[in-house]
Parts: C-alpha cells; sequence; structure tokens
C-alpha cells in the first residue's frame, strides 16, 4: 500500500539533490536546473497532501501557480545566463563577480 | 573541519535517537499483497529519484539535462497516480516542453560542444555530500515519522472542471496576477537578452 509517506520521500530526496546541485554547481545553468528539481519536490508534496488529506483541490491549484512562476523563473535566468554569457565570455558563477561591464 | 565533525555528530544523532526508535516502533507496512500499482509507483519513484541524481552529479552537463528530464517525467508521472491529471499534463507541457527546451538552448548558446566535458565542473564533491547527509536525514525523518492523519483516497476523478472553478472563484486575484508575472517576465526577458544586440547597432 502506497502511503503519503512514500510520495513525501521522494520530494524530500528531490529537494535534497536540487540543494546540492544549486550549492556545488560553477554553471549558472546547472545551479537553474537544481533550482529546477527544488521546486518540483516542493511540487510533489503540494499534490501528495492534496490526495491524502482531501483538502478540495487548492493543493493542486498552488501546484499549477508553483509551475507557473518556475516557467518564468527559468525564462528570466536564462536571459540573465546568457546576457552574463555575452558580457564575460563564460557562464561560470566564481566570474560573474561585477554588476558593470 | 569542526563543520564536518559537527555534520557527522548531527547525522549520527538523528539516526541513534529519531530514526532508530521510530523504525523499531512502527513496523512500515504489512509486508506482501503488493500489487501493480506499488510496483509502479517503486519504478516511477526511481526514476525519478536516479534522475535527480544526475543532475546533482553527472559531469556533463548534457546528461544533467537527460537526469532533469528524467526527473520531470517521474514527477509528473507521479502526479497521475495521485489523480492529479490536469497538473500532469501542465507539467508535461509547461516543465519538458518549456522550461527543458529552454534549459538545453542555454546549454547549446553557451557552450563550445568542444569543451563541453569540462563545462560542467562541479566543486566541493566533498561540501555537497555533507549537505545531501545534513539535509536528506532531517526531510525523510518528518516524511516518515510524523503520524499524517490520511484518509482513504477518494476514487480517481476528472479535476480539470473543479480546477477551472477555483481559478475563476476563489483564487481570481492571484490567477490575474499570475498573468501580470508572465507578460512583465515576456518583456524583461527579451529585454535582457538583446541588450547587446542593441549596444551593437549604436
Amino acid at each position: 500500500m502506497i502511503t503519503l509517506s512514500h510520495f513525501l520521500v521522494v520530494g524530500a530526496l528531490l529537494f535534497a539533490f536540487g540543494l546540492v546541485t544549486v550549492a556545488t554547481r560553477r554553471n549558472a545553468v546547472g545551479v537553474l536546473m537544481g533550482v529546477e528539481l527544488i521546486l518540483n519536490g516542493a511540487n510533489v508534496n503540494f499534490v501528495a497532501f492534496n490526495h491524502y488529506l482531501g483538502l478540495g483541490i487548492s493543493g493542486q491549484v498552488f501546484a499549477l501557480f508553483v509551475i507557473v512562476l518556475a516557467a518564468a523563473e527559468a525564462a528570466v535566468g536564462l536571459a540573465i545566463v546568457l546576457a552574463i554569457f555575452q558580457t564575460f565570455k563564460s557562464i561560470d558563477v566564481r566570474t560573474a563577480d561585477l554588476m558593470r561591464e | 573541519m569542526l563543520a564536518t565533525a559537527l555534520v557527522v555528530a548531527f547525522v549520527a544523532y538523528m539516526v541513534t535517537q529519531v530514526l532508530r526508535p521510530a523504525a523499531l516502533a512502527s513496523p512500515v507496512g504489512e509486508p506482501g499483497a503488493m500489487g501493480l500499482p506499488d510496483l509502479l509507483f517503486y519504478l516511477i519513484a526511481a526514476v525519478t529519484v536516479a534522475g535527480a541524481a544526475g543532475v546533482a552529479l553527472s559531469r556533463n552537463i548534457l546528461y544533467s539535462c537527460l537526469g532533469l528530464l528524467a526527473a520531470l517525467l517521474g514527477a509528473g508521472a507521479l502526479y497521475v497516480l495521485l489523480s492529479a491529471d490536469f497538473v500532469a499534463v501542465t507539467q508535461l507541457l509547461i516543465y519538458i516542453g518549456g522550461v527543458l527546451v529552454l534549459v538545453l538552448f542555454a546549454v547549446m548558446l553557451t557552450n563550445r560542444i568542444t569543451e563541453v566535458n569540462v563545462s560542467n565542473a562541479s566543486f566541493g564533491l566533498f561540501g555537497g555530500f555533507l549537505l545531501f547527509v545534513a539535509a536528506a536525514p532531517v526531510l525523510l525523518a518528518v516524511a516518515v515519522i510524523t503520524p499524517w492523519q490520511a484518509k482513504p483516497p477518494p476514487e480517481l476523478a476528472p479535476t480539470t472542471r473543479a480546477i477551472g472553478d477555483a481559478f475563476l472563484s476563489r483564487w481570481l486575484l492571484p490567477f490575474e496576477v499570475a498573468s501580470l508575472v508572465l507578460l512583465a517576465t515576456l518583456i524583461g526577458a527579451v529585454v535582457i537578452a538583446r541588450k547587446e544586440i542593441k549596444a551593437d547597432e549604436a
């Protein structure tokens, strides 16, 4: 029998791997991938709670909002990455240490 | 070294004081009676977690992208198992069709393909491992130990109509604000990414 805890464990592992990715990557695109993993871990938790606690539909609505904001974050983040690449000729996050050109 | 010792001591404390009594107190389910849905869940969860691990540990950023694909697909399949059909389709359309393609574009545009093998260097694999063993046990302990007041899940039913009603009645203001955010994102992304071309024209 699959219970709520099983899904929460998957969400927790997604979050932990995303945290490690954000903390250890030097590549800015890799850091953004870690953020996507973290948001997905939260989303799995939202939908699992919505299913097993029987509180209407609000959990799924919140998951949809998270998906929308994640898409917006990815678009802006990758545009910034491209701008940084054009300026510094690298997307190593350690080299991008200036706020001006 | 002090931080390392602190983390190791913390994990040892968690394992001995929290996880082991809980594991002894509550037998994890009854053995046997493992049907097809259970097997399906374990398969999908394995794919999801393996994809996430690939994102975190792969040396090649293209393999990281493939790991992200596996993780996102697995999460979508988990939504199907949780009877959230609309969220699952949205995950497929927006994450796989939008975000992942965007990430792949960024990878292809910012990496010279010949040096792609060294382009995903990660520093402090040891530190990352420490971070993982510091973060994961807490979350896993909370997920496993807490006595959730779970009701028997309702039977599978389509959710699209309910979600549409909720969006246009109770969540109307966040819905409209989200559309504003998307408009601002669209304009902002274009402005940020086109900056260099304008400088060339001037």
